[in-house]
């Protein structure tokens, strides 16, 4: 009974939300690894496309809400996700269209595309707020828990309770169809063929008749869709609130250099790598051993490695080691 | 172009010298509050409470004979130092502020007095700044800072108190990683601790982020009877909340005056029932004084630090009249006696009489909207509110 709990105790706190958040930022991590693999910089702009993208859906689900629109037990976000793709994809088409494009055809060098990225983070920063507000935004609707913290106790008669949040639920489900359809697209499809082969060799491919800016076009909608379901779930499981999105930039780039930029298989184990990290080594073992252990060797202390302070410090430690041991990442990553 | 700037200039010095030239001269009166960042929802309802005071005053034409008060506003943001700093001196030194309602979070308020207020010689009275690293009992602030709230060190016994008279011996506490969490915290863990209250674990929050499942989950492993949350609601605090609930990690929650506000009711409702807070607030007929005052200027006078607010605004506006000039070095010494006893009990919404009791060489003892009571080194004494949350609303337990 005491082993069950302990588990129960370790699955609430350690591996439900470690799951849900390694999966949003194997998303977000998604994103910025394909745009680096074939347009060849570090997009910082990429948690203000999250934002864009997921306020554009946030707009539509209150209209859909209004309108008396819903799912039922699940929230009316999804259905509103593919306008809010439609809008992200609009947004990044136009500033590639009018800054981006410049650059590329300057064939400028990466460090230059990064610094107009960071010009466009601000840019889509203000838009963003400036159209729906600093403040936090309520839309998750539908049943909040798979199984809340009480009714699982009810159930079990364990002295430990385990939620689940739908929202979590979704999350991990929708990142698992995206990514297979990712890696489909990019592995079978005549498209997703000229886009690797546009990555590994920009030469290469242009002599073999590849069109680069279809190309470029395809990656921006793929990048402002993956972007858009990164951003609305975080939004889903936690707040809608347009300065989160720009702090999730750090624990992003973490993960897509922790796996290697360039490999999409290396942002998703980043992503998790990052996210288990940051939960495992600042949660407080206490309770977890005091059921594990006999009751003699339950330990007193907290057990906890760090203190919750030094979370995000946590992510860069990881990173440093990697970039020391292992330049391009865990997953061998382009390194230009 | 240099033909528009020219013509420019000398119309604003046309119209600067008509207007010094003029009966009514203008004082100047800052209000620094953090109109953006973690305190905005309750800082949309101090603004105009001070704005208010300072309205009555400028009114009733009684001020230093007659002169006229403007307000001006300058954003502290509550967390920029810098940017804090920024303000304040744009407000001194562009705007000729003689005086300053403000700042609002206690790390900021630090930063603006020791960097523009005092070697400017302004006076600032803060509303809400409450850390206990500001009472300057060796006059560290030549006398220039005061302050309407009292100070954390009262509010962490006041918590203590009522904590462990429901009996709850054990908890767990968050706070936001500032001088404001810090300082209360501390003062919290150094009252309950002394009177045999168990703390299991101390773990300080982010501001800002949208995931605080790593705190959530340090806190319930520590456990305890009820988690102390001494943050900010339209911050941190509330996604510590709001995690805690979902994991089941703790059902009750004691809130300081930070959380308490309209915003965390709509948040959570009843999800929260059996929950507690103190916040400092005026006793119910001051209250409902004020009550009546706030209902004509169109602002919620129950919200945190609003009468404070006001109060803080009218204590300049009074110290200036009792010494007869508006520079600071001339009033500041004044703040303390129109402060407290002896003198005639001055209500909120009575400014034109103090002013004309003042202006006839009498004594006034300011009560104000909050009870003001000025103790050590100017700051309130402080009456507080208990609350509590009972079927998802805030009920009001009692004062002390």
């Amino acid at each position: 009974m005491d082993f069950l709990n302990a588990i129960v105790a370790l699955s609430n706190f350690v591996l439900v939300p470690a799951i849900a958040y390694g999966s949003q930022l194997a998303l977000g991590a998604l994103g910025v690894t394909l745009i680096y693999g074939i347009l060849r910089f570090s997009n910082f702009a990429h948690g203000d496309t999250m934002a864009f993208g997921a306020m554009a859906t946030v707009g539509m689900t209150w209209w859909l809400q209004s309108m008396g629109v819903n799912l039922g037990p699940l929230p009316t976000a999804l259905l509103a996700l593919p306008f809010g793709i439609m809008a992200a994809g609009f947004l990044v088409l136009m500033t590639d269209r009018m800054v981006y494009r410049f650059y590329r055809q300057q064939k400028s060098k990466p460090v230059i595309l990064v610094i107009v990225s960071m010009g466009v983070m601000f840019i889509t920063n203000g838009i963003v707020r400036f159209i729906i507000g600093p403040q936090e935004r309520q839309f998750a609707d539908g049943e909040r828990f798979l199984i809340s913290a009480r009714d699982f106790k009810q159930m079990t008669g364990l002295d430990e309770g385990l939620a689940i949040k739908t929202t979590q639920a979704i999350t991990v489900i929708t990142a698992i169809i995206i990514v297979a359809l990712l890696f489909w697209f990019l592995n079978k499809t005549r498209t997703g063929k000229s886009m690797r082969a546009y990555s590994d060799n920009e030469d290469l491919a242009l002599l073999s008749g590849i069109n680069p800016e279809r190309v470029v076009m395809v990656t921006w909608l793929i990048v402002a869709a993956l972007a858009t379901i990164a951003g609305t779930l975080y939004g889903l499981d936690k707040t809608f609130k347009p300065f989160t999105y720009f702090q999730l930039l750090l624990p992003i780039f973490a993960s897509a250099i922790v796996g290697g930029l360039g490999s999409p298989v290396g942002a998703i184990a980043g992503g998790f790598v990052v996210a288990f990290s940051e939960v495992t080594i600042t949660y407080a073992w206490k309770k977890v051993l005091g059921y594990a252990m006999p009751d003699s060797l339950a330990p007193d202390g907290l057990v906890q490695l760090l203190s919750t302070d030094y979370k995000f410090a946590v992510s860069f430690v990881i990173l440093v080691i990697v970039l020391l041991f292992k330049p391009t990442g865990l997953f061998n990553g382009k390194a230009y | 172009m240099k033909k528009l700037m020219t013509a420019t200039a000398t119309s604003a010095l046309i119209a600067g010298t008509a207007f010094a030239g003029s009966h009514g001269e203008d004082v100047k009166l800052g209000i620094i509050l953090g109109y953006t960042g973690p305190i905005e929802s309750i800082v949309a309802e101090m603004g105009p409470a001070a704005e208010l005071a300072i309205k009555e005053v400028s009114d009733s034409g009684k001020l230093l004979g007659g002169k006229t008060v403007t307000a001006v506003i300058g954003d502290s943001t509550c967390v920029d130092a810098s940017a804090a700093t920024a303000a304040a001196e744009r407000l001194i030194t562009a705007d000729g502020v003689k005086g300053i309602v403000g700042g609002d979070c206690s790390g900021v308020t630090g930063a603006m007095l020791t960097n523009v207020a005092m070697p400017n010689g302004i006076v600032m009275v803060s509303p809400s700044a409450t850390s206990p690293g500001l009472s300057h009992t060796n006059n560290e602030d030549n006398g220039l800072f005061f302050r309407t709230a009292p100070s954390d060190a009262r509010q962490g016994q006041v918590m203590s108190d009522i904590l462990l008279e429901s009996g709850i011996t054990e908890v767990a506490v968050t706070y936001t990683n500032n001088d404001y969490g810090k300082g209360l915290a501390d003062a919290f863990q150094a009252s309950y601790e002394a009177a045999g209250g168990k703390i299991t674990i101390t773990a300080a929050h982010e501001d800002g982020k949208a995931d605080y499942s790593a705190e959530v989950g340090a806190l319930a492993s520590a456990g305890g009877q009820r988690l102390v949350v001494a943050g900010y609601v339209d911050q941190g605090g509330s996604g510590i909340v709001r995690a805690a609930l979902d994991t089941g990690a703790f059902d009750t929650f004691q809130f300081p005056d930070g959380m308490i506000s309209d915003t965390l009711i709509e948040k959570f409702g009843s999800e929260i029932d059996g929950s507690a807070g103190q916040h400092p607030s005026p006793s119910p007929e001051l209250a409902a004084r004020f009550k009546e005052v706030a209902a004509a200027a169109g602002f919620n006078a129950t919200s945190p630090f609003v009468p404070e607010s006001y109060d803080a605004a009218a204590l300049i506006l009074l110290a200036m009249q009792a010494a007869g000039s508006s520079e600071p070095a001339d009033y500041k010494d004044k703040i303390f006696d129109v402060a407290n006893a002896p003198g005639e009990k001055i209500q909120s919404g009575e400014l034109a009489k103090a002013l004309e009791i003042l202006a006839n060489g009498g004594d006034i003892d300011y009560v104000g909207a909050s009870g003001v009571e000025l103790i050590g080194p100017g700051e309130a004494a402080g009456n507080y509110r208990e609350m509590t949350v009972e079927g998802g609303k805030d009920v009001t337990v009692g004062f002390r």
